[in-house]
């Protein structure tokens, strides 16, 4: 491959994976079953998968892709020649993908519905809250893949050998105690953020969570975890998939250091982002994608209501979910308000380049740290729906 | 003028020199104004310098996965990139962006080198052999 016998395309992509075993010395190359693309509509998206595009590569395993943006939905709302610059960028991008043969997902959470893993898969998972989730929830097996490395790995079918693919470097190197009042998914996310910032790399070992997180309590706690540091994985000793006791997290690692988390912590990272505390004209949910419990959970608590005249609303969330939804009736319960539903699309993208005056309010710390908008406030999802609605 | 050979670790391959810029914190290219090339991230070690043409000296990536080669990509798509880097830390996300924008990347240096390289220093990085060349400012 590496000669090119089987086109340019595949022959970059093996020569990136050849660099990356070589730079971390792995031993050989193992197969993988499963890929999953961070795929951004970004300039240095694009650079990539058009090479393997033009070259004629195609994805070997399944594939899937993340959210770049629903042109179709946003046309509606949006001059999109007025964005012209990255518009082009991430339609060419998405076109590339296409023609890869790669599964047009687009969302970020596709280790729900898309692209499962199993338990002991070796896989490769780019992705702020894919890495960690499948490494430690489902125990399958990933590095904290890129962009680019995860592609590569789709088109050729392996990896090289090396870091969490090995059984020695899956073993907790911080002891995390949990002393604060983890109630509910946002809970989760400011926890992540405080402990992504506080560790930035390594495997944390959480104990005095009460009881199994939700879904969406874990898809928080991956994502912040992974974007205020670079942290692949984690054990939560007798739930998560590869520990049942606290030795076992560590199976003889000592912990290189101990931190304590308490209600005082969260509140002070809830602060660190937030710029803004009057009233909202925006709000943003789903970043990551809102799956189906979260869908029900909001359309719970809008029913009924309407949005006050000024204020838009807006909820990510992928194709499957979001079929899943309508059909259920959450889907139209949220929209009676005046919200929108939207798919295939990511929170750092140019179709919220409108909302760049207004004040915003966003449950999710990953979309308030790329955020395209202005001043922005912090909460939970019910007090996001409380700031909006008329009646207030 | 003194000049010193030390031996590194090929992370991504190629020859490139220049002037050393020597960074304490790890750099997120994102966060490095394409046209100017200069680093916008407030507070860092780097603010407001360009790393234009630079063999880069710095700890370590940092930042999600998809924005380290969307910012270098950039970098180099306005001929800002800069022409070589050195670390201490290796992450695959930076190795990756690096192999795939051509610029040289070495690690594991004998000597360490935030002892051994100051900013202004003019240093040439020979991925391939293996071989940082440092003449002293």
């Amino acid at each position: 491959m590496l000669k090119g016998e089987h086109g340019s395309g595949t022959q970059s992509a093996m020569e990136l994976l050849v660099a990356i075993g070589e730079a971390f010395d792995a031993p050989r190359m193992i197969p993988v079953t499963r890929a999953h693309a961070a795929s951004s509509g970004q300039e240095g998206d694009l650079y990539f998968v058009e090479i393997l595009a033009k070259g004629g590569a195609t994805c070997k395993i399944m594939t899937t892709t993340n959210p770049i943006v629903d042109f179709e939905y946003f046309q509606k709302f949006i001059n999109i020649s007025d964005e012209h610059q990255e518009a082009s960028v991430a339609w060419k991008t998405k076109d590339c993908y296409r023609q890869i043969g790669a599964i047009m997902s687009w969302s970020c959470i596709p280790y729900l519905a898309e692209n499962i893993p199993e338990y002991g898969e070796h896989v490769a998972f780019s992705e702020s809250s894919a890495t960690p989730y499948v490494n430690s929830v489902i125990g399958a097996l990933t590095n904290r893949e890129s962009i680019q490395t995860a592609l590569a790995a789709g088109v050729i079918g392996a990896t090289p050998e090396y870091g969490l693919h090995l059984k020695e470097n899956r073993k907790g190197t911080v002891l995390v105690k949990v002393e604060a009042n983890l109630k509910d998914g946002y809970s989760y996310s400011l926890l992540g953020q405080y402990v992504g910032k506080k560790i930035t790399s390594g495997i944390p070992v959480f104990v005095g969570i009460p009881k199994r997180p939700t879904i969406d309590q874990y898809i928080n706690l991956c994502a912040m975890l992974n974007v205020t540091g670079a942290i692949p994985m984690f054990h939560i000793p007798g739930i998560t998939a590869e520990a049942t006791t606290e030795e076992e997290a560590f199976a003889g690692n000592i912990p290189k250091d101990k931190i304590i988390v308490t209600d005082h912590e969260l509140l002070e990272t809830q602060e660190e982002l937030q710029t803004a505390t009057g009233p909202i004209d925006t709000v943003i949910l789903g970043c990551p994608h809102y799956n189906l419990d979260q869908l029900a959970e909001l359309a719970g608590l809008m029913k009924g209501k309407k949005l006050r005249d000024e204020v838009s609303f807006w909820v990510n969330t992928s194709a499957t979910t979001k079929l899943l939804a309508e059909r259920t009736g959450y889907v139209s319960v949220i929209e009676e308000t005046g919200a929108h539903v939207v798919t295939d699309t990511c929170i750092d993208m140019f179709c919220w380049n409108n909302l760049r005056e207004k004040t915003g309010m966003t449950d999710s710390p990953k979309c308030a740290y790329y955020r395209r908008f202005g001043p922005v406030k912090m909460g939970t999802m019910g007090e996001c729906v409380a700031a909006s609605m008329k009646g207030a | 003028m003194i000049q010193m050979n030390v031996k590194c670790h090929k992370l991504a391959k190629g020859f490139g020199e220049g002037e050393a810029l020597v960074s304490k914190d790890p750099i997120c290219f994102y966060l490095v104004e394409p046209k100017t090339s200069n680093v916008r991230e407030k507070g860092h070690h780097l603010e407001g310098k360009s790393v234009a043409g630079k063999v880069l000296v710095f700890p370590s990536g940092k930042a999600s996965s998809a924005v380290q080669m969307d910012g270098l990509v950039k970098l180099l798509l306005n001929k800002n990139a800069p022409s070589a880097m050195i670390v201490t830390d290796v992450e695959p996300v930076l190795v990756g962006s690096a192999v795939l924008t051509k610029i040289p990347l070495v690690d594991r240096l004998e000597r360490n080198p935030f002892e051994t390289i100051s900013s202004g220093d003019f240093v040439k990085v020979d991925a391939d052999n293996g071989l940082v060349t440092i003449a002293k400012k």
